[in-house]
């Protein structure tokens, strides 16, 4: 049955002479976080020899799909095979057995250890006598190939290297052969720190490594990247394989177009801005750190205003300075009212574990559920219960743990903490991350709601749909707003267009 | 969170830097070592001889050996509150069965380590906070001390006297002691395949675990030189005193945490050096009443200079940190 | 009702059937001889534990790594104070309390201020201030042998029908700090930044501020029981405050507090508190030696602590 599809492939081995060896292959993979389906039956696989370009939205499911091949993370349903073999107890260990080694976003060496001993961590066979010079010979060659002229030596410790050094070492460590055989590196944004020139030699060195017989995902925002260097390009979307094709079939247009969608998405949030007053009191001002040309950042009360661009580009950063500005006077920043903040990352930045859903939402506003000197838990209640209804919480009782909801009622009972409270400025970090679409819709008519009644809410959204909800959009880059776009202003496309933009 | 775009270039000067601070961070040990050393000299020349050497560093073999100890624990992002009264146990076994009855003396120091390593064990797979488990066993040790030796006595074997009061020429003893103590630890945690994996457990335990590494096996490898170490500690300790007390070692558990940190070790990270926690030591032994009493300062505010010492190291460290940015 | 079931369910219910427990086994070997009395002692001796550990508490519970080391120097250092300005004067009392917690609070704030200055974490900034503590209270109390003003004495010794005047006070501070904790904005604060303290702040809490506060209210307890501990034994002393520091964080974690932060518990620090005291009693009615005392009460340490498992710290 492999040797079928390897029949179909195309594109990639045309570069070569000789057949092609299917090196991994996912079958029907399906994986559930809680209610949210991150991978809905994706049919997926690399032959030796090719470089595959995966592209897609975030949380368009290409993560979870190559945490699978990695071993990380097991499929709820399908089956994987590697070599042709199909393998029931895949694991980390027994990919890295079978030649496949990932490049994870998250840096995976210890930033207390020289490069050199990083290598050995990721090789047994380095040990015994000598083994801090093999692995030092072993990992700078590895750097000369890839990067010649990196400045990197094996004994730096890598708590003191740069982000971009740090990127080269992991890069460089995934490619070093001692015991284990190497056919598949995962390389999920490899080049997301480094500058257009180490960038470039990396690709050059991925494409050697190719014709070679070597095999590499590719895993990157940077269209023109992918369009470049990869074989074969597979575009995902809300967790499915929309479309695989030759590199050579695909354009940045078509991909655009690919990756967004084309139909026409309602605009449901069009009439609500016909009864905005016309001028308002400002609410925010706010630049980016790093902002050179002045542009800022404008808010009103009344406005939702939508913070959109590819994740981690400086959004979060701006939310949480003008959070902190709230408190004390910072440079730059203007805030004219008290400030709530819904957290996206409701584990790290939003849920108190031990307490109940109650608790949860009276943490923002204590000082008015007092009575006196003490917290009334009657006020207290009220207020969950009040907002229970408003937002549609679903639990028998407010006083239950927080983790007794659902991922998206846990996310709602965070909303209700910030519109339940006094505040009259709203940030939103992403907070609508892993969340059904039933909750979605929920939240954002309230969310209209609200702005309605004069609050003014500034919302960073990796989810182009969602931006509709938005009166203006501001579309960051690289830590500083590259776009200023109103409603009328906004389609996908040109949003996809200012945020993927490669650096000329 | 933000998107850090490096210029792999302008990085350069950034980690030069950075080493840069780094390497005056790990020289601030010795610098603080050299420091108190240069008051010594100046306040009493007559210190500074083979004699004066040996008078004042008696006491710093032990202490080194119990901050080795804490080391190894702190390098896997633990700590052991109960090294002192352990060190004090061993002290009461060493001067009492030991020398009465060497094979059973030996028995119950290897058992002890075995519960050293344990404990580590335990703490990994219960998940449990190190600080309340050492807190129990340093009761545990406490009483099984006074259980070994009732009333402060015994005797050190001899050839463990003999050890101790050796002199050797030009060089005194317990600096030739410390020299080796930080030579060896140094080759066995910074220098072997294995210790680079101990100290990664501290660094990156996910990134370990990934790459197919037992954080069970190196929690219990940590704890088990930290109880090796404590062994050695107490039977230096009894070597010098020549005689035990149950209580002799309670003050080795704040020394040897004291001690870490001032020598540029940090509670998390697997950040440790074994010279520096050497040198560590040796600074707060020779602070501790050498300097002091040389300085007309009366006894009483001796364990003052070891905070203060303490906290000025650890503002130095803030300074130079500061800088890094 | 169910209502035992959700007392069994409560976890410091525990260290209270511990203390029942061994009281029982006390008297059973006794004959019933002296139940009374043992249980005035406990109780007179387990306030000191209990003053200082909810100190303790609201320290641990401030997250990971957050513990008061500082506790037995400041003790010892407020005795020595508080007995000085009493001067032995029954008119000076009230001034000699205020003067201890004043030093003990002073302590606290400056332990913060290690801790925020150094940016070094609370288990080393206490420990240093102890031992700088430690010196002035070695050379500021030498050759202090001031006994307690004899009113102050009689106070701290003060029994009505058997109960100690000084345990119905700690009670009623208990209480109140209970209250503080569950219901007034300082404890919840407290119970936010242990779960998470990045959490904590996103939802506005003051988190420099609330720090700050504990360690202060942590050094301040440890002050007024320095000054109760000189009053109960005649006389301030340097070690009076060594058995403290362990003690403290014993009877927390034995309460149901959680070492992982952010789930305190104080009547458990009641409970913990009365079980080490009587569970010393029992030995010694035993005729244990000490060194078995020691022994056992570790071994229940570790026996609590592994029973009760780590929770998954957060972050």
């Amino acid at each position: 049955m492999a040797d079928a599809d390897v029949i179909r492939l195309n594109g990639a081995e045309k570069h070569f002479g000789a057949a092609n060896v299917e090196v991994v292959r996912l079958d029907g993979a399906e994986k559930y976080f809680g209610a949210v389906r991150a991978l809905a039956g994706v049919d997926f696989h690399v032959v030796s020899g090719e470089c595959v370009g995966l592209v897609g939205h975030n949380g368009a499911g290409k993560s979870t799909l190559m945490h699978m091949v990695a071993g990380t993370l097991t499929p709820d349903a399908g089956t994987i095979g590697v070599h042709g073999n199909a393998e029931a107890h895949y694991s980390v260990s027994r990919a890295q057995q079978l030649g496949i080694r990932c490049v994870f976003q998250e840096l995976s060496l210890c930033p207390n250890l020289s490069v050199a001993e990083n290598t050995r961590i990721n090789h047994a066979a380095l040990s015994g006598f000598g083994w801090r010079r093999r692995a030092a010979d072993l990992i700078s060659a590895k750097l000369d190939e890839i990067f010649p002229d990196h400045g990197i030596s094996a004994w730096d410790i890598v708590g003191d290297l740069s982000i971009g050094r740090r990127q080269m070492v992991e890069v460089a460590r995934a490619f070093t052969v001692t015991r284990d055989r190497l056919d598949l590196v995962i390389l999920d944004e490899p080049t997301s720190s480094l500058d257009a020139h180490t960038a470039g030699q990396l690709l050059a060195f991925v494409r050697r490594f190719v014709a070679g017989g070597g095999s590499c995902i590719l895993i990157s925002h940077v269209l023109g990247e992918v369009l470049r260097n990869a074989d074969r390009i597979v575009v995902m979307r809300d967790g499915k394989v929309v479309a695989s094709d030759a590199a050579g079939a695909f354009d940045r247009d078509r991909l655009v177009t690919v990756m967004g969608g084309t139909e026409a998405r309602e605009r449901t949030a069009a009439q609500a801005a016909a009864a905005k007053p016309g001028a308002s009191p400002l609410r925010v001002r706010a630049r980016p750190a790093g902002q050179a040309d002045g542009k800022d950042l404008v808010a009103c009360a009344g406005e939702i205003i939508g913070l959109a661009g590819l994740a981690g580009h400086g959004q979060t950063d701006l939310l949480l300075r003008i959070f902190d500005a709230a408190a004390r006077a910072k440079a730059g920043i203007e805030v004219t009212a008290p400030v709530a903040l819904v957290a996206g990352d409701r584990q790290s930045d939003g849920i108190f574990p031990q307490w109940s859903i109650a608790q949860n939402i009276g943490i923002r506003s204590l000082a008015r559920l007092r009575n006196g000197l003490l917290i009334s838990p009657r006020r207290e209640a009220e207020l969950a219960t009040l907002w229970q209804k408003k937002i549609g919480i679903r639990t028998p009782d407010m006083d239950n743990n927080i983790f007794s909801l659902s991922g998206g009622n846990q996310q709602k009972a965070l909303f209700a903490r910030a519109l339940g409270s006094d505040a009259e400025i709203v940030l939103m970090d992403d907070p609508m991350r892993g969340v059904d679409i039933g909750t979605k819709l929920e939240v954002y008519d309230l969310v209209r709601e609200e702005a309605a009644k004069g609050r003014t809410f500034l919302w960073y959204t990796t989810e182009t749909e969602e931006l509709d909800n938005c009166d203006h959009i501001y579309v960051f880059k690289n830590g500083r707003i590259v776009a200023n776009l109103t409603r009328d202003e906004l389609t996908e496309e040109k949003i996809i267009q200012s945020s993927f933009g490669d650096a000329a | 969170m933000s998107a850090p775009i490096d210029n792999g270039f302008k990085g350069s000067a950034a980690r030069n830097a950075a080493a840069r601070a780094r390497l005056l961070r790990g020289l601030l040990p010795a610098l603080s070592l050299a420091l108190v050393l240069a008051a010594i000299a100046w306040l009493n020349p007559r210190a500074i001889s083979y004699f004066g050497f040996s008078l004042m560093l008696n006491l710093a073999i032990p202490i080194a050996l119990a901050t080795i100890a804490q080391m190894f624990v702190i390098a896997g992002n633990e700590l052991d509150l109960s090294i002192g009264t352990f060190v004090g146990f061993v002290g009461c076994v060493t001067a009492t069965w030991l020398k009465d009855a060497p094979l059973i003396g030996v028995a119950i120091l290897a058992g002890s380590i075995g519960i050293y390593a344990l404990l580590g064990a335990l703490i990994h797979l219960r998940n449990l906070p190190s600080i309340v488990v050492t807190l129990g066993m340093s009761f545990v040790w406490q009483g099984l001390a006074i259980l070994v030796l009732p009333k402060p006595g015994g005797k050190a074997p001899d050839w463990l006297l003999a050890i101790m009061s050796f002199k050797p020429p030009l060089i005194p003893f317990p600096i030739i002691a410390a020299l080796l103590i930080a030579a060896v630890v140094h080759f066995g945690l910074m220098r072997t395949s294995y210790g680079a994996i101990l100290r990664g457990s501290g660094g990156n335990p996910a990134a370990l675990r990934r790459a197919g590494w037992s954080l069970l096996k190196t929690k219990i490898v940590l704890f088990a030189l930290a109880g090796l170490f404590g062994v050695l500690s107490g039977m230096a300790l009894i070597g010098i005193t020549t005689s035990a007390d149950a209580n002799i070692g309670n003050g080795y558990t704040l020394l040897a945490i004291a001690g870490v940190i001032l020598g540029g070790g940090e509670f998390v990270g697997g950040r440790v050096s074994p010279i520096g926690a050497v040198i560590g030591a040796l600074t707060l032994a020779l602070a501790a009443s050498p300097l002091l009493t040389f300085m007309h300062i009366p006894p009483d505010w001796q364990v003052a200079a070891n905070g203060a010492i303490l906290i000025i190291v650890l503002a130095a460290r803030v300074l130079i940190s500061r800088r890094e940015r | 009702m169910a209502s035992l079931k959700t007392l069994l369910a409560r976890p410091w219910i525990w260290s209270f059937v511990g203390a029942l427990l061994v009281w029982l086994a006390t008297i059973a070997f006794t004959g019933g001889y002296g139940a009374g009395g043992m249980v005035t002692a406990a109780l007179s001796l387990a306030v000191f534990t209990v003053i200082v550990g909810v100190g303790q508490m609201f320290v641990i519970t401030l997250g990971p790594g957050n513990v008061d080391l500082s506790l037995p120097a400041n003790i010892g250092l407020a005795s020595a104070v508080a007995m000085k300005v009493m001067g032995g004067s029954d008119a000076m009392i009230v001034v000699g309390l205020l003067a201890a917690l004043a030093c003990g609070a002073a302590i606290g704030a400056i332990n913060y201020l290690l801790i925020w200055a150094l940016r070094i974490p609370p288990i080393i900034a206490t420990l240093s201030a102890s031992f700088i503590i430690q010196s002035v209270d070695i050379s500021y109390g030498r050759g202090l042998q001031i006994k307690p003003p004899p009113g102050f004495a009689d106070f701290t010794n003060w029994q009505v029908l058997g109960i100690p005047v000084l345990a119905i006070l700690t009670v009623l501070f208990t209480i109140g700090a209970a209250i503080a904790l569950q219901r007034m904005i300082y404890g919840r604060s407290v119970l936010a930044i242990g779960q998470n303290i990045r959490a904590a702040w996103l939802a506005g809490v003051n988190v420099g501020r609330i720090r700050f506060l504990t360690y202060t209210l942590s050094g301040a307890l440890g002050g007024i029981d320095g000054a109760l501990l000189a009053g109960y034994f005649r006389g301030a002393n340097v070690d009076i405050g060594n058995e403290y520091l362990l003690a403290s964080i014993a009877v927390v974690v034995i309460g149901g507090t959680s070492v992982a932060g952010g789930k305190a518990n104080v009547p458990g620090v009641w409970g913990a508190a009365l079980f080490l005291v009587l569970l010393l009693t029992m030995l010694n009615t035993f005729g244990v030696s000490a060194g078995v005392r020691l022994l056992l009460t570790g071994l229940i340490i570790v026996g609590v602590i592994t029973a009760a498992g780590g929770e998954k710290t957060v972050r």
